[in-house]
């Protein structure tokens, strides 16, 4: 075990993707001499060359548009996108091109293509730096959309994206990058937990709270707070935001009879609404309360010195979990 | 001379140096720079009238129900032809959606494009099999994927591959094709922008396009641009060749503004009456890239009577199997929507099939509701 920031632990896993397949490449703004803006791509420049871990024009569409062409040469591009809400010019490329390549080609092309997006608030960043757009994508019939919540799990799931024959956009929670985590970085890939299944991270009895990406760390803050005061949370860490590991979801809401779902992005029309869907119709008999949400407001990501009001913490998903006990 | 558009300066389509290397009589002239190289000139004519002929077929299709909607080539054969002709069978080509001459030269059965527009697919052939990606209806966006397939290329060292892209005069508009002139400068990629200026944009004349000629918009990137009468096929062949040949050679990206004009209408669903006077497309008439060429042929010997019936024969014959076999195209089976959104199994999709399924189950065996109600009166 090496104790790694998060940032650190996804910069090995493409190291170690790097090492085990020439055709993987690095794509993106200053990702190669300067290592990214977050630095998750350090020295990788360094040791691969230019040619693999490639400083692109500033350009997003134009990044994953190539990243497509090179897909359809043969390689695996993982292409970062430098902030969430610098995704949307490549938007069309990803929508339009990337995620319905295998279908319209029926099989015949596969994109093997990793979009890397740091992404959520708390950072105290200007506008466009805070968003949450990953139900944009989840919403995208041909993408897989995960979330990265600590650094060990951070090391084996952009392994496993880079693996995936599937075109995945991966988020990366930037207000955790700096947290540490104990990674096992001799473990083999196999043994890793499958990039499409949620995990149990504070097991519990009362209520299922649900979340990913930088709030998985809130809401297991939240169960331990939850416990001094006699009330078992479950936290469950979706990781896979599309598909949707329900089996693992309804499993603990049926246990638990109550459940919460906490992202940073705005609770209208948000990932928490498919999920109280789909577990309303699936537990309908277990459930002691209505599914319940708790996140961003219905407006834009507001300014650096309002976000504490925008981002749900530790009060706010305790409300919610008390409101769900209420009924 | 300049002409005053709207407070812009255009630079008029005469001064700019057209390479031809056939006049609309059917002249050859020589060209400093593009000598012809050798080139079955009889293959290139055999080809435009076979594609035409697939494209009055695919219209009459169309209009008998058998296709959704048909995009026609009509006018652009010599553009196509001669482009696609002037690719080695190692060169990749990626079309938008109007490029039926080349999927011709690339050996696709034109039934293949037919399914497309009758919506039994969106294109399902091997794109490296053929060396010719699937058909690409957002404007522009190919042109990223063809410099990344090119810096591709060059990255594994092929020498002897390059990339062509095809895209329209609206195309170059869009902030893709930009990234990618962009792209393909900075890297150095072996791809060949061959853009089909038909003037229009469906209704949009070039002029809302640039108030430059399209291949001056290369200049600003750093790489080449030359101006092909896109109507005469043997230059649009040699230019094409010779490009091709500088990409594969290293020299990087060049952009060949083919100035020819769509005789038909946009798509089926088009009226082009609204926004163009007869008077332009009879203009254009005199400058069929086909005509040219079997005026040529016949005028030199090089062809007679005999050949030129032939072509026609094996046109109708053609058309005939596209008839047929675009008639005979059954519907998919229901269940297909959902096979290949991903390369291996999906939870929600996977469940999302299972009830269809068993909805689609859940019915009686055709005719025998009815039956049992006719009987229970």
């Amino acid at each position: 075990m090496t104790k790694l920031t998060l940032s650190r632990a996804l910069n090995e896993g493409m190291r170690r993707a790097l090492e085990a397949d020439p055709k993987v490449m690095i794509m993106g703004e200053d990702v190669g001499r300067l290592g990214g803006v977050f630095r998750v791509t350090d020295r990788l420049q360094k040791d691969f060359g230019e040619h693999r871990v490639v400083d692109t024009p500033l350009a997003e569409s134009g990044i994953i548009g190539t990243a497509i062409g090179l897909a359809l040469r043969g390689y695996r591009p993982v292409c970062e996108i430098q902030f969430d809400g610098f995704v949307y010019p490549a938007t069309d490329q990803i929508v339009s091109q990337l995620a319905k390549m295998h279908y319209r080609s029926r099989g015949l092309v596969t994109l093997p293509v990793v979009i890397r997006i740091p992404f959520g608030g708390g950072i105290g960043a200007v506008e466009h730096h805070s968003e949450s757009p990953e139900v944009i994508f989840a919403h995208t019939a041909g993408l897989r959309v995960v979330a990265c919540a600590d650094a060990a799990d951070a090391f084996s799931m952009i392994q496993l994206a880079i693996a995936c024959d599937d075109p995945v956009i991966f988020f990366e929670p930037k207000r955790r990058y700096w947290d540490k985590g104990e990674v096992d970085v001799s473990a083999p890939l196999d043994s890793a937990l499958p990039l499409d299944k949620a995990r149990i991270v504070v097991p519990g009895n009362d209520v299922t709270v649900l979340s990913y990406g930088p709030l998985v760390r809130t809401c297991a803050e939240a169960a331990l707070a939850a416990a001094e005061e006699g009330r078992s949370i479950e936290v469950i860490d979706l990781r896979s935001l599309s598909p949707l590991d329900m089996e693992t979801i309804t499993a603990s809401v049926s246990r638990t009879g109550r459940c919460v779902v906490a992202h940073e992005a705005p609770v209208f029309a948000g990932l928490g609404a498919e999920i109280a869907a789909r577990v309303t119709e699936q537990c309908f008999y277990h459930l002691e309360a209505p599914v319940l949400r708790v996140g961003g407001f219905a407006t834009p990501y507001p300014v650096a010195r309002l976000e504490e009001n925008y981002l749900p913490d530790l009060d706010r998903i305790l409300d919610a979990v008390d409101r769900a006990f209420a009924f | 001379m300049t002409v005053e558009t709207g407070g812009a300066t255009m630079v008029a389509p005469n001064d700019c140096e057209l390479i031809q290397l056939l006049t609309p009589e059917g002249e050859r002239v020589d060209h400093p720079k593009y000598s012809l190289s050798d080139v079955d000139i009889k293959g290139l004519y055999r080809d435009m009238v076979l594609v035409r002929r697939v494209d009055t077929e695919a219209i009459s299709l169309q209009r008998q129900g058998e296709l959704g909607i048909w995009a026609s080539l009509l006018g652009q054969e010599a553009a196509q032809i001669g482009s696609g002709r002037a690719l080695s069978p190692k060169d990749m080509a990626f079309p938008s959606y109007r490029e039926h001459g080349v999927a011709w030269c690339r050996g696709l059965d034109p039934v293949r494009l037919l399914e497309l527009f009758r919506g039994v697919n969106n294109g399902g052939w091997s794109p490296e099999a053929y060396k010719f990606h699937l058909y690409t209806i957002v404007i522009g966006d190919q042109t990223l994927h063809a410099t990344g397939y090119a810096m591709g290329i060059k990255q594994d060292g092929a020498e002897d591959e390059a990339v062509i892209v095809y895209f329209g005069d609206g195309a170059t508009s869009q902030g893709d094709v930009s990234e990618a002139f962009s792209w393909a400068s900075v890297f150095h990629a072996p791809v060949v922008f061959f853009c089909q200026n038909n003037q229009y944009a469906i209704s949009a004349p070039q002029e809302r396009q640039s108030p430059i000629p399209l291949y001056q918009r290369s200049r600003g990137f750093g790489f080449p641009g030359v101006r092909v009468d896109g109507n005469d096929v043997l230059a649009c062949y040699e230019v094409t060749r010779q490009a091709l040949r500088a990409a594969r050679e290293g020299q990087g990206p060049t952009l060949i503004e083919a100035y020819t004009y769509r005789m038909g209408a946009h798509t089926t669903t088009d009226d082009p009456t609204r926004y163009r006077l007869a008077s332009e497309l009879e203009t254009w008439r005199l400058r069929d890239p086909i005509e040219r060429v079997r005026a040529y042929l016949a005028r030199t010997g090089q062809a007679n009577s005999a050949f030129f019936d032939e072509v026609e024969a094996e046109a109708t014959e053609l058309a005939a199997h596209v008839r047929e076999a675009c008639r005979a195209l059954p519907d998919p089976p229901p269940l297909t929507v959902f096979d290949h959104v991903y390369t291996g199994a999906n939870a929600v999709l996977d469940a999302e099939r299972a009830q269809y399924a068993a909805y689609l189950n859940s019915f009686e065996p055709a005719g025998l509701g009815q039956l049992e109600g006719e009987v229970a009166r």
